[in-house]
């Protein structure tokens, strides 16, 4: 395991949405804010810092993280997934994204892309997931503006329309 | 091709979100140099601070200053209120704080984390003195004052009078009087503040950008704290803001803070409030302390109403404060008919944060009063509540009404929506729920609530704070502006600009449904662009994004401007095609013959001619390149000489109807059947106003149920974390069914009503109504909380 000392700065690599990146940050520095403010990758974001919101959250080696939770450091040598990785490099959203918007499944969008990432790892280990499932796992997550009706209906969709293909 | 307005088209806005490409205030790029700012919050609710020592602090690397209330004073002035009163804030504390959380110093540094870093070596040094947390407490005079200048915590006490409530409480069979409380609490955006600031010593100017939401009659207030003019505070605001409800209006006493760090430390600043700092300190509603008492017939006829309303804004009065206690103040008497009323309003200060908008704003603690009250007349005169109800609605034929405190209803069945609601055996199913429940032994109520939603408000309603003779020496407030631009290309492209502030409402689309619909084109065809630049674009003290003023204001304002450009590029048309202007339509892309569609031009061409060959147009025609319309509806007048003032423009209804269970073991309030009623008048696209009551609905749950900022009798604050602070998760939000009705507003011509508070409103009466049924009490507080519920079944012996 690599060293480093509370105030070196270090170089951190990573693999982010298939593409080799890398920048310099201290320790302490949070993925989330590695992310957001080394990397550019904005469509991750922040709510709350300690791990209640869900907006943060990334795929690490393909599994759903808090990404506030989580140091940079801790990425490193591995494969990150934010939200700009889902959609089709023309811009064509993928099937859980077209279900969001088919069902006004978002307002601000600011919770948003944490619930993408987060039914992306789930919706690929259970595929067939009962509306009870759904809510178990979007219950880890907090949305202010939708009441979050529109989001289970855009889930159960999306478990449909990804199944059936 | 049938109209775009009133379809359930899919937003704009969406793909880009989805994608992750939203352009929030944190997203954006900041620049070069910027410096990050980190704030010191005082842990104290009432101290003086008696020392403050940065040396440490500045000595660190990277350490450009460390700001204090001291340095701010000498080179800004304290925000300007609508109540003259000497209870001066500025944005950091001044020798006093007087809250938890409070701003005390501002630590500048090349980063956020070295800011933070920075912060712990900052010595503070405090004499801490007694604090006032409750608000009757704070009424009394031996209560520690807030700010002494002003000798008293009570700050402002206004009496009104209606009608002749004496005599009707004289006449009356009965009288039925009720205590209610509405807490602290706030709708918590999930994105908080972002403030970033740049000063021009050249010019002596400001160029801030901030996810704030308006109303823009602040930004007076923070130029003024700068002591600039207006144009040399220029306030962007960005594309995206991760939600509002109220909140981010209160992001103005940062945008002066950080606008001043910049100017002290000759670089452009940047400040990210974090979650713990917006709990603490970010905005909260009023809590309301409200006495309310009917005179009543045998029969549950109101005839008369008194209330004396006591809210708590905390340390200090911010502008616009106190909005809520006013904003609903012409329609006080909801949504019955009552000619006869007396109202006290009270402005309290005690050591809390301060509050200010949310969504709902002044609704909710009006309607948690009034609402309880009709359950209790039922209850004691020994009626069936819905009876009372109803035997108290505003006839439908007395449409359109004017309320007893100036209110002007535009529209509206009430009696017919009530009856919508309660049919087709959803009344008889809840009763059946409840029989059953209880035939077990179990504790299960009904409630309802009746609510009168009003939107687009006066910007004179707050005047009626003051009285008759200062609202003459302040000179004359009312009405109300909405402005939209609606802008053509050089291939006929067409984008509109609004006097809104982005907060995740679909205002794009819907605007973009208005537009295209007068032009003859397609959603897809309209860009909308919904960013502010305060220097560039058109507003008035009324833009922002608040009290739902966007359907009734903004949305006219665009179909205005649109039907406007219509008008224009039908008659270059005419001309171009070589018909009769009355012959022209937009239609399809194509501007052509009605008579025969064939002599057509596609619509780009036609309208690109203002920019290509102006000389052509008709004679006398302006060029067709912008139409800027200002939509000033003329009920809006300003408050009578007797205190009448009609509050906003247009008033929506809402009634709710639900069952509540109590789990026996613990003590759990659970919405078993929960049925809404709206009646917004015409609805522009009933997806995104689905979404919006789903909200608000989804907020009223925790009012009513959850959320509650709570503080020590000491002051010290306890919901500092989302742990402490409970928003509900999907599983906490039960179904809801919701009913519709459309009675369109004749006061504008698209018809439309404000929606999107109304839920806020309705629901913690509602639910407080069917607790009070389950449990047979009166007393009922929300948030219920199961050690609540706990508490009043013990104290009534069941
Ligand atoms: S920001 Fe990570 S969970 Fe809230
Ligand atoms: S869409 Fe705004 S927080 Fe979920």
């Amino acid at each position: 395991m690599r060293r480093i000392a509370k105030d070196e700065r270090t170089r951190i690599r990573l693999t982010l949405n298939g593409r080799a990146r890398s920048a310099e940050t201290e320790p302490r520095t949070l993925l989330s804010d590695f992310l957001r403010y080394s990397l550019g990758a904005t469509g991750t974001h922040v709510g709350c810092e300690h791990g209640v919101c869900g907006c943060c959250t990334v795929l690490l080696d393909g599994t759903a993280v808090r990404s506030c939770l989580t140091l940079a450091v801790q990425a490193e040598g591995r494969d990150v997934r934010t939200v700009e990785s889902l959609a089709a490099p023309d811009g064509a959203l993928n099937a859980l994204q077209q279900a969001f918007q088919n069902h006004h499944a978002l307002q601000c969008g600011f919770c948003t892309p944490g619930i993408l990432m987060s039914f992306t790892d789930y919706l690929k280990r259970n595929p067939k997931p009962s509306e009870a499932d759904i809510r178990d796992v979007l219950s880890g997550h907090l949305c202010r503006c939708t009441g979050y009706a529109g989001i289970v209906s855009a889930l159960l969709e999306a478990a449909n329309r990804i199944e059936s293909r | 091709m049938p109209p775009l307005v009133g379809t359930p088209i899919r937003r704009k806005e969406d793909p880009a979100l989805l994608s992750g490409r939203g352009r929030y205030a944190d997203d954006l790029p900041t620049p070069a140099g910027t410096l990050h700012g980190h704030v010191i919050r005082s842990p104290h609710p009432h101290a003086d601070i008696v020392r403050i020592d940065a040396r440490d602090a500045l000595a660190k690397d990277g350490v450009w200053a460390v700001i204090t209330g001291q340095d701010l004073r000498k080179i800004s002035d304290p925000f300007l209120v609508a109540l003259k009163t000497p209870v001066h804030q500025w944005s950091l504390a001044v020798d006093r704080v007087r809250y938890v959380g409070e701003p005390v110093a501002l630590v500048v540094a090349e980063s956020r984390y070295l800011a933070e870093d920075a912060a712990e070596l900052v010595r503070i040094e405090y004499r801490p003195l007694d604090a006032v947390i409750d608000a009757q407490a704070a009424r009394v005079p031996t209560a520690p004052i807030l700010h002494p200048e002003a000798k008293t915590n009570e700050i402002s006490v206004r009496r009104f009078s209606y009608g002749d409530t004496k005599s009707a409480f004289a006449r009356a069979d009965a009288r039925v009087a009720l205590r209610t409380t509405f807490p602290r609490l706030s709708f918590t955006p999930m994105e908080c503040y972002v403030v970033v600031a740049q000063y021009n010593s050249a010019e002596g100017s400001y160029d801030v950008l901030a996810n704030f939401q308006g109303p823009f009659s602040t930004h007076p207030v923070m130029a003024r704290a700068l002591r600039v003019g207006g144009p040399k505070l220029r306030l962007r605001i960005p594309p995206d803001s991760g939600g509002s409800f109220g909140i981010k209006l209160s992001v103005f006493p940062y945008v002066v803070l950080i606008a001043l760090a910049a100017r002290i430390t000759g670089r452009p600043v940047k400040w990210v409030e974090d979650r713990a700092e917006h709990l603490l300190a970010a905005s909260s509603g009023p809590n309301r302390i409200t006495e309310i008492e009917a005179a009543v017939t045998r029969d549950g006829r109101i005839l008369a109403l008194r209330l004396d309303q006591l809210e708590d804004y905390g340390a200090f009065l911010r502008a616009p404060m106190p909005g809520p206690l006013y904003r609903m103040h012409g329609a006080i008497t909801g949504a019955y008919d009552i000619a006869n009323v007396d109202v006290i309003n009270r402005v309290v200060l005690t050591n809390k944060m301060p509050a200010s908008l949310i969504r709902g704003f002044g609704g909710p603690q009006l309607y948690m009063a009034l609402e309880r009250l009709v359950q209790r007349i039922a209850i004691e005169l020994d009626l069936d509540h819905l009876d009372v109800i109803r035997r108290n609605l505003v006839p439908a034929q007395k449409m359109p009404y004017r309320a007893a405190a100036g209110a002007l209803y535009d529209s509206g069945d009430y009696p017919r929506a009530v009856a919508t609601t309660t049919d087709s055996g959803r009344l008889d199913d809840l009763k059946r729920r409840r029989d059953a429940a209880r035939a077990n032994g179990r504790k299960y109520g009904i409630g309802f609530a009746a609510v009168v939603e009003p939107a687009m408000s006066n910007m004179g309603y707050l005047s009626t704070l003051l009285t008759a003779e200062a609202r003459d020496r302040a000179g004359p407030k009312n009405g109300a502006v909405s402005m939209v631009t609606v802008n053509i290309d050089p291939l006929g492209a067409v984008s509109v600009t609004a006097d809104v502030t982005v907060q995740g409402q679909g205002h794009e689309t819907v605007l973009a449904q208005i537009v295209a619909d007068q032009l003859g084109l397609r959603p897809e065809d309209i860009n909308v662009v919904l960013e502010m630049d305060t220097a560039k674009d058109q507003w008035s003290i009324a833009a922002g994004t608040y009290s739902c003023r966007f359907t009734p204001g903004t949305a006219v304002a665009a179909h205005l401007a649109a039907s406007r450009m219509a008008e224009k590029l039908k008659g270059i048309g005419a001309k171009q095609l070589n018909i009769l202007p009355e012959d022209v339509e937009l239609a399809q892309g194509k501007i052509r013959s009605r008579s025969n569609p064939d002599n057509a031009a596609p619509f780009g061409r036609i309208a690109g001619t203002s920019h290509w060959s102006p000389v052509m147009l008709p004679e006398g025609m302006a060029p067709a390149l912008s139409e800027t319309a200002l939509w000033t509806p003329p009920e809006l007048e300003p408050p009578t000489r007797d205190d009448r003032i009609n509050t906003s423009l247009t008033y929506g209804f809402v009634f709710d109807m639900c069952g509540v269970e109590i789990d026996p073991l613990t003590y759990q309030v659970r919405v078993d059947r929960y049925v809404s009623m709206h009646d917004a008048g015409r609805i522009l696209n009933p997806m995104i106003a689905d979404g919006q009551m789903r909200g608000a609905f989804a907020q009223g749950i925790a009012a009513a149920l959850y959320e509650e900022f709570s503080y020590s009798d000491e002051g010290a604050f306890l919901s500092g974390t989302f742990a402490d602070y409970l928003i509900p998760t999907v599983n906490e939000i039960p179904p809801v069914e919701m009913l519709h009705q459309e009675t369109p507003s004749p006061l504008t011509p698209l018809g439309a009503k404000g929606l999107a508070e109304g839920n806020c409103m309705s629901v913690p009466a509602c639910i407080a109504n069917a607790i009070a049924d389950a449990l047979g009490v009166a007393d009922v507080r929300i948030p219920a909380t199961p050690r609540r519920i706990h508490a009043l079944m013990e104290g009534s012996g069941r």
